[in-house]
């Protein structure tokens, strides 16, 4: 019992100093410009205002937007099409699909600045540089690595059997995907939407190379923006970060566990 | 699955375009970049006149990217260490607080959720020299009445041990606080995958709750320790965003890596044959630690 009272005791306690980012994060954002700057910048703000949100709103709505604009539609191709993929490569294996797939898997794991040149160069040419279909369809092509292994993963654990039967019934390759394999990887699409959303959403790198008009950015290049320039007050920046992470937050609050998997799935080889 | 000729050939077409898309986007990328590192570009406009490994040679003479590698090879090594370490030792703890084992385990990991970029703007505020620490520190020193101020500089400090920039240590408790979580995770999972029966029979025989863990539970998650040191690795030798905002290349490059040089010589200078020939010193370094791990798990995969 005693041993008890004490993990509980020193988890807590990791845990508040854990959350003192979130925490100053919080009380910041909420403070007036002159408390922000006093002897009482670790406390609670004697008079809570919006000054420090209302400034990060005007100056980011718009990037905010973008984000969704960008990370919905990555999102939803990257599923479908690693669905159809991690399909293939687990249930019809042609000779060296393994090879292929441990090929694609490589794509996840490369340094992405050692493809920035090129991906400058080839946006650029075909008219989609600067652009968020440019964003999105870089972020749609490196995401294939992760979601193929995603439902790979998923689809290697539904019997074979399942397909034979429904290749009896007379469906086809399309037709076992459609009504077979689509109605019962919920799970996966869950996994791997969760796990997108937050990596496109968060992604820094690449909307910083492709887009470079404030109009197209998405909110991180924004805030960054932001933290890099002196005029800028704390508040205001830290009100700016709480507005980027609320999405994602609230995706791993209701989805957490669908997240976890997508995680493990990215490191441990199932 | 059985399949014929013609349904092959269907299945195939309809893999084509990633297939395609990884190939061009990722391997005719890296050829594309490889070509650019051997080239005379290195002004606005592209010039692919081939000059040799001049650029790799530049790069290896600036003393920018010596110091660079230095960083990045301490940062790996406490990044890694320190996220190993108290992810393995956390999830112990956790994976005994029966009852808040999902709660804990949620709370430790939500940095994940977080943008790096994010990330930086918080810790960037707890490490400037006149807030957070700092500031925390003085308020204290006030209060007992002690007539000094600290006015370290953390992240801007230029303070040096040897090779080692202690500006590096905010970046990497910054890190380390990102992703210990991640690796506790991943732990929990093994540990949650233990056979409980082997564990009730070594009980069964007399072993004390500490020899469960120094014999049983900890050799049995030495292939996860494997797998994070990877994972890290591969982590904190391409990061840029969390550095980039947090603290940027720093004075005197005390907070300089590979891929601020190389964001900052591409696209800023427009030297791009010397950043071309940075990002693949940064892809030859990621490959050595990734290479073996995917072999390793296509051999694997095959042996399934």
């Amino acid at each position: 019992m005693r041993k008890k009272i004490l993990i509980y005791f020193f988890l807590i306690t990791l845990l508040l100093l854990f959350f003192i980012p979130l925490y100053v994060l919080f009380i910041t954002s909420i403070k007036s410009t002159g408390e922000i700057t006093s002897r009482t910048m670790w406390n609670l703000p004697k008079d809570p205002n919006i000054e420090g949100f209302v400034k990060a709103w005007g100056k980011l709505k718009g990037n905010l937007l973008n984000s969704f604009y960008l990370t919905i539609p990555a999102t939803i191709f990257s599923a479908f099409l690693g669905s159809w993929n991690g399909y293939i490569l687990s249930k019809w294996k042609f000779p060296g699909a393994d090879i292929i797939f441990t090929l694609i898997m490589f794509g996840m794991f490369i340094p992405h600045q050692s493809i920035l040149i090129p991906l400058v160069q080839v946006l650029n040419s075909i008219g989609l540089y600067g652009s968020m279909p440019g964003l999105i369809l870089t972020h749609v092509v490196y995401g294939i690595p992760i979601t193929t292994l995603i439902f790979r993963n998923y689809y290697s654990g539904v019997p074979d059997e399942l397909i034979e039967a429904a290749k009896i019934d007379g469906a086809n390759v399309f037709g076992t995907y459609y009504y077979v394999m689509l109605k019962i990887a919920l799970p996966a699409f869950a996994v791997a939407s969760v796990y997108q959303f937050s990596s496109i959403w968060n992604d820094f790198l690449f909307a910083l190379i492709v887009t470079q008009s404030p109009r197209v950015q998405p909110i991180t290049v924004a805030l960054a923006n932001l933290a890099g320039s002196y005029y800028v007050e704390w508040n205001t920046q830290m009100a700016g970060a709480l507005l980027l992470t609320i999405p994602p937050l609230l995706v791993f609050i209701f989805l957490g566990r669908f997240f976890i998997r997508g995680l493990l799935a990215g490191s441990v080889k199932g | 699955m059985k399949q014929s000729s013609k349904e092959r050939a269907i299945i195939i077409l309809t893999v084509i375009p990633s297939i395609a898309g990884v190939a061009v986007f990722v391997y005719g990328f890296i050829g594309w970049t490889v070509v650019v590192s051997l080239s005379n570009w290195n002004g606005i406009l592209p010039d692919y006149s081939f000059a040799g490994i001049r650029n790799f040679v530049e790069v290896f003479k600036n003393v920018r990217f010596i110091i660079d590698i230095f960083n990045n090879a301490f940062f790996s090594i406490l990044f890694i260490g320190i996220c190993v370490g108290a992810g393995l030792v956390l999830a112990i703890i956790v994976d005994q607080s029966v009852k808040g084992r999902d709660f804990f385990r949620n709370a430790f990991l939500f940095p994940m959720v977080i943008s790096p970029v994010v990330t930086a703007v918080a810790w960037k505020w707890i490490f400037s020299p006149k807030t957070g620490i700092n500031a925390l520190i003085n308020i204290f020193l006030l209060k007992i009445g002690v007539d000094h101020t600290v006015e370290f500089g953390w992240i801007i400090s230029t303070i040096k041990l040897g090779p080692f920039n202690l500006a590096l240590i905010p970046l990497t408790i910054a890190a380390c606080w990102a992703f210990v979580g991640y690796i506790m995770a991943m732990y929990l999972a093994a540990i949650r995958g233990i056979p409980a029966e082997l564990i009730e029979s070594a009980r069964v025989d007399g072993a004390s709750e500490r020899m469960i863990y120094w014999k049983i539970i900890l050799p049995l998650l030495k292939p996860i320790t494997l797998g994070a040191i990877i994972i890290l690795g591969h982590i904190s030798l391409r990061m840029f965003d969390l550095f980039f905002v947090m603290s940027g290349r720093g004075p005197g490059f005390i907070t300089d890596f590979p891929s601020i040089f190389m964001y900052e010589a591409t696209f800023r200078a427009n030297r791009y044959g010397q950043g071309a020939a940075i990002s693949l010193i940064m892809l030859a370094m990621v490959a050595v630690v990734i290479v073996p791990y995917l072999k390793i798990s296509l051999r694997k995969g095959v042996a399934d």
